[in-house]
Parts: structure tokens; C-alpha cells; sequence
């Protein structure tokens, strides 16, 4: 997914405090009347819960996913699958691989906690270096800002897929390789973060219980811990919610074109590989892992939209846009009084351009 | 307009020096690494006196400062090689030797940037016209079907990987309907037809899943822009719908298209790399995935250098012309 677009959607989804959003309770009834959101979030509650439970599964099935099968393919048409649909028979729900004669089902299913596992633990670097990194320029000197700033800056205009290619070239290949493809995605890919939580920490610094939790002579690293962080919670919430489905995606990538996850280790990019030589032999070969990973990404996305939304109540009206009844438009214009003060508020102190600019993108998308 | 020009130049030397940081880590990470690094660089076929001579050649036993400054030299001014017996001339920009092909870094990206180029550009025009021409179809037709339909096709357009677009439509227009034959790279200077016959199917794939980003970014532009009082007033005013998305509201959206397209270069160089590797078109990314898999150390560093220098260009005029048309972004 796209980084910049990415940010410019994340960045206004709590630049401004949302009002009382005083916990997870809200958070939920929120959530709950978006019926697509819903939806996502069961199919996402399925693939984790197929993830968790893949050893389990495939002793159901009886097969594992790394055991060759020579007997089930046949050698002299190149280990084409021996059987009708690509092998799908009692022992081997969803057929076998083409050449190898793994189970395809066990493969899937296995596929899927590499795929959500490094999604999520890529996420979790880049959440974890970009709040740091965040935090740490807002709060820090004019030095340590700059050079925090900076850094974040350069990390935002690398281009991700060619910097995580070019660094795996040089780890040697006894390191795990689902381990370090997650590290690489989250090294690669927290200067987004970083920025919006730098943006954010300034507009919540300047408010008043900060400022009175600062006279009461508390010190900086309890009011980031105490004061600050909850008012995070929201804007990263949000991006970290779109990043997963990115993350995936990349990894996916990153797999296909053979230096992501290797195998022995199953990834559902790394089956697309070769899958377009045995289409019409075993056409699941090539449709199953596609479909998994189609359904995978948009079902976070849509999830992640939904979560955007309901952590941003502003967000919310520009979903639903349609009518433009004159009601609504004011009330968006009133909205947009308020945000035009932050955003200034903001602007003044946010020195690079990009962030401005994710900003502008973004109280576009909302004021429409 | 000083203010402007100032920006300008503030934004040229931010692209410098980003170029720069990216250069320092990539030289830094590669070069740095512990084991043998001469080994690594001449290839796992090399007999002890060639990795030998490598080591020389790269002057191992300076410090890494000293050689990354060597480094950059060469790309500013060229260098010399002595390979032994004889001495070679790498011109700038010399980017080094890739031991394992034999042959010199510039040279090899030489050969293989038409490719990329062609892919990209022509892609681009094609996620440009589809992008924005969807985005503003779905806002002006909001709130009924056929914009339904259209943030529907969006949204599977960002959720399938640009790899699995190319592998489906490859197989079903090229191996199940033979519309297209299989892509391949024909010289443009050779048969302009072969080449854009070749690359049709290449171009469609990239730009589908670029043009879901400018699809929602037009549409959720287009609307703002249509709320704004001008509109209102050319509308009371009895100018015609079509015009008055067309060509007015158009005009006001057209800001973050540009910087989104910029800013999403880098993604999009990320999905042509994918493509290359998927049709087997000769370009930068396929020879970039080539010298991963083969840890051609030279080469990846000479690769990364030259498209982080087009990404970080892009996002550089991306953001001038931002500046350009949108007067209220705020100069910094």
C-alpha cells in the first residue's frame, strides 16, 4: 500500500483530541455500526484464528506441510499432480503442489501465520521505533529534534521495496528468515509514523492539563508515559491498523520474487512464484494463495478504515458524504474552523513540508 | 517570489542530502559487514589470488570512510582501476565493477534503465488518465450505483498486489483469450509498435493498482473542491455540470494529485520491479532482484543509488510543484 496515502489518511485521525474518547467502550460502539467493518473484522478473526490453529488443522487432515509427495505427482509430465482437480482427494483436502507433492491445504493454512505474523511484528517495529522517535523529537531540544526530524525524513523518501530487496542481500541465510524480513519491513518503513507522532505530541504539548501536569513539576519522561501517550493512542491506532495489510503485502512481494520467506518455510507470495507455469494442471495452485492474500489485505483494509473511523468521528462524516444536505455542510464547516485552529496550531511548528502537505491532503478529505 | 526560489533551493538541497544519507547507509551496511567482504564482492566462484585482487581493488585496507570518499569520487569524476595488468578507465559517473559479470556497474544500469523508464513513464501516463478519470467520474456521480461500483473496483484495486493483478491478467488475456501475445522488451529506437505491443500488458498491470490511490485521492478532492463557494457561484451562475466538474472543480483538485504522484513514486518503482520480475522484462528491477540472489554487492549498491536518485527527484519536483499550485501550502 501506498505509504503516502497511508499517512495523509492517518495523520488528521487524531491530530485533534477526539472529544471524550475516553476509551475503548466508545471505541466499540463505534466500530459496531459500520456493518462492512464488522464483517472485515469476523473474516480477520477467522484467518488468525486458521493461523493459531494450523498445526491443529493439518493433523485433522493428517499431512504436514513440508513432507514431499513424489508418489502423487507425475515425473514424466514434469510433476504435473496425479488426479482430478490438481490432486484434491480425502488425504489432501485442497490437492497438492505441483514437483513436490506437499499439501496444499497444510501449506495454506501454515502460509497464513507466516503472513499475519510478520505483518504484525513488522508493524510492531515500526510502531515501537516511531513512537520513540516521535516522542523524542517533540519533546526533545532543538538538536535532537533536527536530527530526529531528519532522520525520519530521509527514512520516508527511501524507497521501501528497493531498500528491504538491497538488505537482503547481505544478512546471511542462517538467520530466520520470517524474522528477518518483519525486521527489515519495520527498519524500512517507521519515518511515517514517526512524523505523525512527533505533529501530534506538539498540538497535545501545548494543552492545558500538559502544561499543568509540567508546573506541577512532573517530570518529562512521566508526562510522556502519563499524559501524553493516551493522547497517541488514536493516531496510531490508525496507522498501525492500515500498515498491517501493507506490511502483508510486502512481505507477500518480497517472497514472490525470492527473497523474502524461503522454503522450506511456506508464504503464500513465495507459492505465486512458480504457480503461473501450472495454472491449467492445478489451477488452485495459483488461485489459492491469490485469493488468500486478496482476501486477507482487503479485509484488514476495510477493517483498518473502519477503526480509522471510529477513533475519528471527522473521518466518519467524510464516509458517509452523498447527500450534502445543508445541515451537514455546516456542521462540517464549523469542523473545519476548529481544525483550521489546530492545523495552525500545528503548522507553525512542524518544519517539514511533507507533513504540512499530509495535512493539507488530509483536511481535504475530511472537509469534503 | 524569493520566498519561493528560497524554497526551491532549500527542497534541491534536502534532495541531496537525503541521496547522500541514503548512500552512506547502503555503502555503510554493505561494506561494513562482518565477513569477508572481498569474498563476497568477487563472487563464491573466485580462486583465492582473484578475491586477492578484488581486495586491492577495493583498497579494503583503508578505513571505510576513506573508501565510501573514494567512492563518491568515482561517481563525481570517474576512477581508475588497476586490475593487475592492465588499468582501466571507469568514467563518471563510475559507480564500481561487478566482479561477478565482469562488467562495470554504469555500464549494466546503462543497458538496463530504457526498460525501466519505458515501463514506468508509460504506466504512469495510463494511472494518471484511469486514476483521475475514475476518481472524478465517482464524484460526480456520488451517492448513486455506478459510484458504488466504481469505490467497490477501488477498493479491490488497493487489495490485490500488483503481482497477482499481473499473474491473473496474464493468464487469462495472454495464455486462456490469446488477446496479447506474452510481454516482451523491443527497443523503442528498433520497432516502436513491437515495443508498446510488448509492453501493453506490463503497463495496464502497474497502473491498475497505482490508479486505485488517485482514484480515491480524486474523488475525496473532487468533492472538496465541489463544495467550495466558487463552484457555487459558476453553478448560479448556469454553468453546465459537465464543465463545471470538468474543468473547474478539476482544476482545484489537481494539487494533492500532483504530490501524491510524486510522493508515490517510490511504491509505485517498488510494483515495476515486481512486474519486471513477473513478464521477464530486462530492466533495473529484474537485474536488482538478479544481484540480491546472487550477492552482487557492487551492483545492488549502484542499483539502490540510481533509483533511490530518481525517487527522491521525483518526490523533489513533487513537492515544488505542489508549492506552485497550491498557494496555501505553507513554504518551510
Amino acid at each position: 500500500m501506498s505509504e503516502a496515502l497511508v499517512a495523509a489518511e492517518a495523520a488528521g485521525a487524531g491530530v485533534e483530541p477526539v472529544p471524550g474518547a475516553s476509551g475503548a467502550r466508545q471505541f466499540w460502539r463505534r466500530l459496531r455500526t459500520q456493518r462492512a467493518a464488522l464483517v472485515a473484522a469476523a473474516v480477520v478473526a477467522l484467518l488468525v484464528l486458521v493461523a493459531l490453529a494450523a498445526p491443529l488443522l493439518t493433523a485433522l487432515e493428517g499431512q504436514d506441510p513440508t513432507t514431499y509427495h513424489p508418489s502423487l505427482v507425475d515425473s514424466a509430465r514434469g510433476g504435473v499432480p496425479i488426479g482430478s482437480f490438481g490432486g484434491i482427494s480425502g488425504d489432501h483436502w485442497l490437492g497438492v503442489e505441483p514437483q513436490t507433492g506437499r499439501d496444499l491445504f497444510a501449506r495454506l493454512a501454515y502460509g497464513a501465520r507466516v503472513s499475519l505474523a510478520v505483518a504484525l511484528a513488522a508493524t510492531t517495529v515500526q510502531v515501537l521505533l516511531g513512537v520513540v522517535v516521535g516522542v523524542a523529537a517533540a519533546l526533545g531540544n532543538r538538536w535532537v529534534d533536527q536530527l530526529l526530524s531528519r532522520a525520519a525524513d530521509i527514512i520516508v523518501a527511501m524507497p521501501l521495496m528497493i531498500m528491504a530487496l538491497a538488505l537482503l542481500a547481505i544478512v546471511p541465510s542462517s538467520f530466520p528468515r520470517p524474522v528477518l524480513v518483519a525486521l527489515i519491513i519495520g527498519f524500512v518503513a517507521w519515518g511515517t509514523i514517526a512524523k505523525i507522532v512527533r505533529a501530534q505530541t506538539l498540538t497535545l504539548k501545548e494543552l492545558d492539563y500538559v502544561a499543568a501536569a509540567r508546573l506541577s513539576g512532573w517530570s518529562t519522561w512521566r508526562i510522556a508515559r502519563r499524559e501524553l501517550l493516551p493522547g497517541l493512542a488514536a493516531p496510531v491506532i490508525t496507522y498501525a491498523a492500515l500498515m498491517v495489510p501493507a506490511n502483508i503485502a510486502i512481505e507477500a512481494a518480497l517472497s514472490f520474487l525470492g527473497v523474502g520467506v524461503k522454503p522450506p518455510t511456506p508464504s503464500w507470495g513465495q507459492m505465486l512464484t512458480s504457480a503461473n507455469v501450472w495454472y491449467q494442471a492445478a489451477p488452485q495452485y495459483l488461485l489459492l494463495p491469490a485469493g488468500a492474500l486478496f482476501v486477507t489485505v482487503l479485509a484488514l483494509t476495510v477493517l483498518g478504515d473502519g477503526v480509522r473511523t471510529a477513533l475519528d468521528p471527522r473521518a466518519a462524516s467524510r464516509l458517509r458524504v452523498g447527500t450534502g444536505s445543508k445541515r451537514e455542510a455546516k456542521a462540517a464547516a464549523e469542523k473545519d474552523v476548529q481544525s483550521d485552529v489546530q492545523s495552525k496550531v500545528v503548522q507553525s511548528k512542524v518544519v517539514p513540508s511533507k507533513v504540512v502537505q499530509s495535512k493539507e491532503v488530509q483536511s481535504k478529505e475530511v472537509q469534503s | 517570489m524569493s520566498g519561493f526560489a528560497g524554497f526551491a533551493l532549500r527542497r534541491a538541497m534536502g534532495a541531496v542530502i537525503t541521496l547522500l544519507a541514503i548512500s552512506v547507509i547502503i555503502y555503510v551496511v554493505f561494506y561494513a559487514t562482518p565477513g569477508n567482504v572481498a569474498q563476497i564482492t568477487c563472487g563464491p566462484r573466485c580462486s583465492p589470488e582473484q578475491v586477492h585482487q578484488v581486495a586491492q581493488q577495493l583498497k579494503l585496507d583503508d578505513p571505510l570512510y576513506l573508501r565510501y570518499w573514494h567512492f563518491l569520487e568515482g561517481i563525481v569524476v570517474g576512477q581508475d582501476y588497476s586490475t593487475g595488468t592492465s588499468v582501466e578507465h571507469c568514467s563518471a559517473p563510475c559507480l564500481g565493477q561487478s566482479y561477478q559479470s565482469d562488467q562495470q556497474v554504469t555500464q549494466i544500469i546503462l543497458t538496463k534503465l530504457p526498460v525501466s523508464l519505458s515501463l514506468v513513464v508509460g504506466a504512469m501516463v495510463l494511472w494518471l488518465l484511469m486514476g483521475v478519470g475514475t476518481g472524478v467520474l465517482s464524484a460526480w456521480r456520488r451517492g448513486r450505483i455506478s459510484e458504488r461500483a466504481l469505490t467497490g473496483l477501488t477498493l479491490a484495486g488497493i487489495s490485490t498486489p500488483v503481482f497477482v493483478i499481473g499473474l491473473l491478467l496474464m493468464i487469462v488475456i495472454c495464455g486462456q483469450l490469446e488477446l496479447l501475445p506474452f510481454p516482451e522488451y523491443v527497443s523503442l529506437t528498433d520497432d516502436p509498435e513491437q515495443w508498446a505491443w510488448g509492453l501493453l500488458l506490463p503497463w495496464f498491470t502497474l497502473a491498475l493498482s497505482e490508479a486505485a490511490y488517485f482514484a480515491r485521492l480524486t474523488r475525496a478532492s473532487m468533492l472538496e473542491t465541489l463544495a467550495e463557494d466558487h463552484i457555487r457561484t459558476f453553478r448560479a451562475y448556469g454553468v453546465g455540470e459537465r464543465s463545471l466538474v470538468g474543468r473547474h472543480a478539476l482544476r482545484g483538485a489537481l494539487a494533492p494529485i500532483i504530490a501524491l504522484n510524486a510522493n508515490d513514486f517510490g511504491s509505485a518503482v517498488g510494483g515495476a520491479v515486481l512486474i519486471e520480475s513477473l513478464f521477464g522484462l530486462p530492466g533495473i528491477g529484474q537485474e536488482l532482484v538478479h544481484a540480491v540472489n546472487v550477492v552482487d554487492l557492487p551492483v545492488v549498491v549502484g542499483m539502490v543509488l540510481v533509483i533511490g536518485f530518481f525517487v527522491v527527484l521525483a518526490n523533489a519536483v513533487a513537492d515544488v510543484l505542489y508549492a506552485v499550485a497550491d498557494r496555501r501550502v505553507v513554504l518551510t
